[in-house]
């Protein structure tokens, strides 16, 4: 039991609750059934895209590009879909996230054969990955009408009195809980994140690993580019534009550590969650939807102090420094 | 931020010589990219070679570059701040506010440069009060600057700057030297020497390469870094009060997406973007490569997005070229 109380996970999930409680205190029918499937359905590609962002996190990187990966592979199947209605439409969530996975593979290859940092690598190709959805797409939205039914359908069809959306977002969950507990690739990330010189030791490859962090977080992201569009039914360059802090927002807010090697999936998911509480709560109890911004950037500080282990974190870095002379 | 693994590093039996050393640097490497662009855009363009299109130019970049150079002390001393652009958003606010409380030119001047101070010194407080990384805590306050700007704006903007307050961002010194292109040469020359002249940047670069060593050396780590975030704080606001003035209006996306563009630029000058390593005069190359390129392709009326592609794959390649060149050279040896 004091276990669990020292699982900031926990805390996470009952500051949640709270808000859920507080918000229908004020506003009551915020915490039926419906309007809460609706903040899940809300949340459920940030969801999708923090779990990628962990991955990468953990292995002490930063995957700046995903909004803009996002935005290209669904820009072209929607561009396929607008061509071509009569391409099935799980043809073409397969499209997005094989683009997605080479967007990602990409980004991987850069720092894994090159030895780029991360953060600059995924800085060039936010850029880049956004300049093409202009030129695929000639400068041109893909507007509502031009959809077939089907494409805009399988994110909303319910299932169990669910939307699809959130069962995909459920099976991303099981999938990582699954990957980061019960295979050696989950337990390679965080063991590459909380000690690379140790990982390499342990017979771990640490480049392919990271690489492979990578591959990942640019699948999600591709197979996020159909959910998006069809979810919201417009295929544009503003697609998400900027929501790749959003997304690291989300993990920091879930306790991953920026410097790697901590943080679990439960964690991202709950960040998510967070963040898409207080956008559907804030339009409910009458707040304009322009506090949205300061209060979320108001909630990463307050996550990063309650993070923060100042002292330990100088206490590790001489650690670090000590395994790097060694 | 990412850390590689630690590496075996050559070291060389003897040291080159300071020409072949200078001739082989980096701002050497750009300065080149550079002059090539030139050439290239002034043979594409009849529009290009003329004193005032190259001073509408430096428009492109002037404001950029102004944060840049802060950024780049900061990231050689193993920070870095995302949260400038929304410094810049704040900032413009209050100005706007004061404006319509009445306030004169110098007030909102000063007011534009303060808040940038505070932004500033709430960073380096996070960042080194309470020894959080940076780059959280910058994306943190990058969201709750602009956010404060979006709670008092919503989707209004202040308009109605006064006559004398568009000198900043509109007006010439002398020429077709603009306010705005003077500053940034000053300002290059300031940072130039704080960073490459004085003791101060010899604790930065110290800072970067072994934050304990600097420790056990005797620098006030947690003192300098704070400093550093006080001075991007203080160019935000310089920035904003030039943008502000040029634009005559506030909006609350004001300068979105600029904090990437600055530490493209920053990184692109060979700052690493690991801490340790870096110079002003590359900064201020990659800046003017930056303008050039923005520049000369938009008088060939390629679209912006277009151009940025260029800037990512100029970001990547100049990076990725020199690892390729050693990695190659390393193989043959």
């Amino acid at each position: 039991m004091s276990s669990i109380l020292k699982l900031r996970e926990f805390w996470l999930a009952v500051l949640i609750a709270a808000l859920v409680f507080a918000t229908d205190m004020r506003a009551p029918g915020f915490a039926n059934p419906g309007r809460l499937s609706g903040i899940v359905e809300d949340s459920s590609i940030l969801m999708i895209l923090a779990l990628g962002q962990m991955v990468v996190i953990l292995t002490r990187s930063i995957d700046l590009s995903m909004a803009s990966n996002l935005a290209l592979s669904g820009m072209i199947v929607a561009l396929i879909n607008k061509a071509a209605p009569g391409i099935p439409v799980p043809a073409l969530m397969l499209i997005a996230t094989s683009c997605g996975l080479l967007l990602g593979a990409l980004n991987g290859l850069f720092i894994w054969r090159l030895g780029i940092p991360a953060i600059v690598v995924t800085l060039g190709s936010l850029t880049i990955y956004r300049g093409v959805i202009f030129l695929i797409a000639g400068g041109q939205w893909v507007n509502a009408d031009a959809f077939s039914a089907s494409f805009v359908a399988y994110t909303r069809i319910e299932f169990l009195g669910l939307p699809l959306l959130i069962w995909y977002a459920v099976a991303v969950v099981a999938a990582f809980v699954i990957l980061m507990s019960r295979t050696s690739l989950g337990r390679s990330f965080y063991a590459v994140g909380v000690n690379p010189t140790a990982a390499v030791y342990a017979g771990i490859d640490v480049g392919r690993t990271t690489f492979y962090a990578f591959c990942l977080s640019g699948l999600l992201s591709g197979f996020c580019g159909y959910l998006w569009v069809s979810r919201y039914v417009i295929g544009s360059v503003e697609v998400a534009r900027g929501y790749e802090l959003t997304v690291v927002a989300a993990c920091v807010i879930g306790g991953i550590s920026i410097s790697g090697g901590v943080g679990t999936v439960a964690g991202a998911v709950l960040g998510a969650l967070f963040l898409g509480v207080i956008n559907g709560a804030l339009p409910v109890i009458n707040i304009s939807p322009f506090w949205q911004m300061a209060i979320s950037g108001a909630a990463i500080i307050l996550a990063v102090v309650l993070n923060g282990r100042g002292a330990k974190r100088s206490q590790r870095l001489i650690l670090r420094q000590a395994e790097a002379a060694a | 931020m990412s850390l590689q693994s630690p590496e075996t590093r050559h070291i060389p039996d003897r040291l080159g010589t300071p020409l072949k050393a200078a001739i082989f640097s980096w701002p050497s490497l750009l300065l080149v990219v550079g002059v090539v662009l030139f050439i290239v855009n002034s043979l594409a363009s009849p529009y290009f070679l003329s004193p005032w299109s190259l001073s509408d130019a430096t428009f492109n970049f002037t404001e950029k570059v102004l944060i840049a150079l802060a950024m780049a002390l900061l990231i050689i001393a193993g920070e870095i701040d995302l949260s400038v652009a929304s410094i810049i958003a704040l900032s413009s606010t209050m100005m706007g506010l004061a404006l319509q409380h009445g306030a004169g030119t110098p007030e909102l001047v000063l007011i534009g440069i303060v808040t940038g101070l505070i932004c500033g010194a709430f960073n380096g407080f996070l960042v080194t009060g309470l020894g959080l990384p940076s780059i959280v805590v910058t994306i943190g306050t990058m969201s709750f600057f602009r956010g404060i700007s979006y709670i008092v704006l919503g989707d209004q903007a202040f308009k109605g700057y006064p006559e004398s307050f568009a000198y900043f961002g509109q007006g010439y010194v002398f020429w077709v030297f603009s306010f705005e292109f003077v500053l940034f040469i000053v300002f290059s020359f300031i940072y130039y020497l704080l960073l490459h002249r004085t003791n101060f940047g010899r604790q930065v670069f110290a800072i970067g390469n072994n934050d304990v060593a600097a420790r056990f050396s005797g620098i006030r780590v947690e003192r300098v870094k704070f400093i550093l975030f006080l001075l991007t704080g203080l160019m935000s606001g310089i920035a904003s009060v030039l943008l502000t003035s040029r634009l005559d209006s506030t909006r609350p996306s004001i300068a979105a997406g600029w904090e990437l563009e600055a530490v493209t630029m920053v990184v692109l000058g060979g700052v690493s973007i690991l801490g340790g390593a870096g110079t002003i005069q590359g900064v201020v190359i990659a800046a003017l490569i930056m303008g050039l390129v923005t520049f000369g392709l938009g008088l060939l009326n390629v679209p912006g997005i277009v151009m940025s592609i260029f800037i990512g794959v100029l970001l990547i390649f100049v990076i990725a070229l020199p690892i390729v060149f050693r990695k190659f050279r390393n193989r043959r040896r």
